[in-house]
């Protein structure tokens, strides 16, 4: 059984600081729901009042259609896995598993038994009789997703689950985690700063800034529709050029800047501070001058990546720009001072405002 | 001792080291000692102290044992020396001090560790600290005057309405109990205070969010993780309890006899300080037993105390 959230013009003060601002958010039934920000943002405090750990000051939270206002943590159909973790260390694993379970009066074999196979779930069978402090930070992990299933929620809440574990085992729960929302089809809600995690695991992801909700949209959308400045440069690189909006036609804009006139792609040409963004991998190197959005310039700096390599370099007008070329061998691989064109097509860049600020 | 030789210098820290061993040879070895070693000789007149009749024996011990009276326990009359019984009473009470301090204590430290703001906490401890100002016997005695009969508790308890009939609280063990569970309430508060200060948070709150109500989060989550703490507590409670003097002597009553009063009599009264000597022995013997028992029993460690 999974529950959708809404979140309705939730807002939490502490003192005169707003942690988080007029969040408005539906997040359906059984979704993988990813939360994405710089540390500070906000998210663990949304958290917690899905969780009823802490009052919104305004607002309405509903799981499942119903009103949460006044229900106690315990009252609520969430799990909560915490950033920490926060295993009991003087408990076995099968008891720190069952313990919603005993809480709810279940008998003890039958607990012991559901222990192990949650256990088995979490591809940990046998470690039911051993104690936290025994177990490797992955399998600490486990431990703790599956004392979170254990209590049958209709919501998980997880707290940047996978930001003490190094970047193999990293990688390996990313798609563990997958596997057991889909198998379990509980509604999951992840919070992580990480926006490699979000982009990857998320059916939907929610990028956060300064308490604000700046966007909500599917992986591929964040990353190539970004809908603010804030939004393209915390999912990945950017050129990015300031200027001035020009003519506007079909969705596509001419963009007066110190380097050049370019042209790109416009959503909205309100908001302040309008910039171009273009993504690094769509900067194109070339010998000779672009079509259109083309500037001369002066390579500084090849740094090799491994699967890709990553060319700096600067304009003649004195802009810094970056291009990312495949390890593949199907383009020259510039050198440090070599003189060459870099171009952008104009459906691949965006003018877009500023992300919101706290209190807007 | 690295620490102190860099910091201090080496005239400084043998000082110190030699005062140290001054206070722990002669102040707390030597007259234990000596007090060991009489206690195993007679009481005599100083003309025969060395003479053919000083010589050691158990008989001092052997008092402890002696004057047998009927005694009612649990409906049975079984007979029982008059000061193994004080000394039973007096553990009885000092472990029933023991139990109400922990009662008093853990709401109060679990408040104080995880409900109180971290900015009034300096005020409460002070609140807390500020008795301990005044010297133990004008506490002892402010206590006596509160629980008179006509004493401002009773006219409070009668005024309110709660009581039609003035309770005599200087009976029996009533006021002992109370003057004790007062004096020694905060030696159970701060190592609790401890023990809970350093539990995470999350898991109390890991806990709630799994289902469990209040008492179960503590049972199962709080009092586990506080255990070493309350068995401090609870040792240095106890062991004070038994041994306090003043409180017994002053807000005792005709019928209460605590086992410490007994030694005084030896010592101060019949001027006997052999036998007081192998009374206190013994005493401090059986206290560490008792205490040691209850640790077995609640499968506490001795070095989970000392952390
Ligand atoms: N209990 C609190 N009292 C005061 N400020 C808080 C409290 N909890 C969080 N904050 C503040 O709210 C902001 C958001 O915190 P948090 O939700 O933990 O961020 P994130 O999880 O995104 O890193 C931070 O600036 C933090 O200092
Ligand atoms: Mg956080």
């Amino acid at each position: 059984m999974s529950a959708g959230i809404d979140l309705d013009n939730v807002c939490c003060d502490f003192g005169s600081f707003r942690a988080v601002d007029h969040v408005n958010v539906s997040i359906k039934p059984g979704e993988f729901f990813s939360f994405l920000g710089p540390s500070g943002c906000g998210k663990t405090t949304i958290l917690r009042m899905i969780s009823g750990f802490t009052d919104p000051s305004s607002g309405v939270i509903r799981i499942g259609d119903k009103d949460m206002k006044g229900q106690r943590p315990n009252q609520r159909p969430t799990a909560l896995i915490f950033q920490n973790l926060a295993l009991f260390p003087l408990m076995p694993i099968w008891e720190n598993i069952s313990f919603g379970l005993e809480v709810r009066g279940v008998g003890k074999t039958e607990r012991r038994a559901k222990a192990e196979e949650l256990l088995r779930l979490v591809d940990l069978p046998g470690a039911a009789d051993k104690m936290v402090s025994q177990l490797s930070g992955g399998q600490k992990q486990r431990v703790a997703i599956a004392r979170a299933l254990a209590v049958e929620p209709s919501v998980m809440l997880l707290d940047e689950p996978l930001s003490a574990l190094d970047l193999k085992l990293r990688q390996h729960m990313r798609a563990e985690l997958r596997a057991i929302q889909k198998r379990t089809g509980v509604t999951f809600i992840y919070i992580t700063h990480d926006q490699g995690e979000a982009l990857a695991m998320s059916d939907r992801v929610g990028v956060m800034s300064q308490g604000k909700l700046q966007q909500v949209a599917d992986p591929r959308d964040i990353y190539n529709n970004p809908s603010n400045g804030f939004v393209a440069s915390f999912v990945g690189e950017n050129n990015i050029f300031a200027g001035t909006v020009g003519a506007v036609a079909d969705g596509m804009a001419r963009f007066d800047t110190a380097h050049g006139t370019f042209r790109a792609r416009v959503n909205t040409t309100s908001g302040k501070d309008l910039k171009l963004y273009v993504r690094p991998e769509h900067t194109i190197i070339s010998s000779f001058p672009g079509a259109e959005n083309s500037l001369p310039a002066t390579v500084t700096d090849v740094a090799f990546e491994g699967n890709f390599i990553s060319v700096h370099a600067v304009s003649d007008s004195g802009a810094t720009l970056m291009a990312e070329l495949r390890n593949d061998g199907s383009s020259a691989i510039p050198v440090t001072g070599e003189k060459l064109h870099m171009s952008f097509a104009a459906e691949r860049a965006s003018i877009l405002p500023d992300g919101l600020t706290r209190g807007e | 001792m690295d620490d102190l030789l860099r910091r201090y210098g080496p005239t400084l820290t043998g000082a110190f080291m030699l005062l140290t061993a001054f206070w722990l040879l002669m102040l707390v070895i030597l007259p234990n000692i000596t007090l060991f070693e009489a206690s195993f000789r007679p009481y005599l007149p100083v003309v025969d102290v060395g003479g053919p009749k000083d010589f050691y024996s158990f008989n001092n011990y052997g008092k402890f044992f002696a004057n047998s009276t009927d005694t009612d326990i649990f409906g049975m009359n079984i007979p029982l020396p008059i000061h193994v019984k004080i000394f039973f009473g007096t553990i009885y009470y000092s472990t029933l001090v023991t139990v109400i301090t922990f009662v008093v204590a853990y709401p109060l430290a679990f408040y104080l560790a995880k409900v109180v703001s971290p900015k009034s906490l300096p005020t409460l401890f002070l609140l807390l600290f500020v008795p301990l100002w005044v010297s133990e016997v004008l506490r002892s005695f402010a206590w006596w005057i509160i629980l008179a009969l006509k004493g401002p508790l009773n006219a409070i308890l009668l005024g309110t309405g709660i009581l039609d009939q003035p309770v005599r609280w200087i009976m029996g063990y009533r006021a002992i109990i109370i003057g004790l569970v007062y004096t020694y309430v905060l030696f159970m508060v701060f190592p609790i205070y401890n023990a809970i200060q350093s539990l995470d948070t999350n898991q109390i709150e890991a806990a709630q969010d799994l289902g469990s109500p209040w008492w179960r989060t503590h049972l199962r989550v709080i009092l586990p993780h506080a255990k070493p703490g309350i068995a401090s507590g609870s040792v240095m409670v106890f062991m004070l309890s038994a041994g306090s003097l003043l409180v017994p002597a002053l807000l005792g009553s005709p019928t209460s006899l605590w086992f410490t009063q007994t030694i005084q009599q030896w010592m101060l009264e019949s001027q006997d300080w052999n036998t007081g000597a192998a009374y206190s022995f013994l005493f401090l013997i059986l206290c560490t037993c008792f205490v040691s028992l209850v640790m077995w029993v609640f499968k506490v460690q001795l070095t989970d105390i000392a952390k």
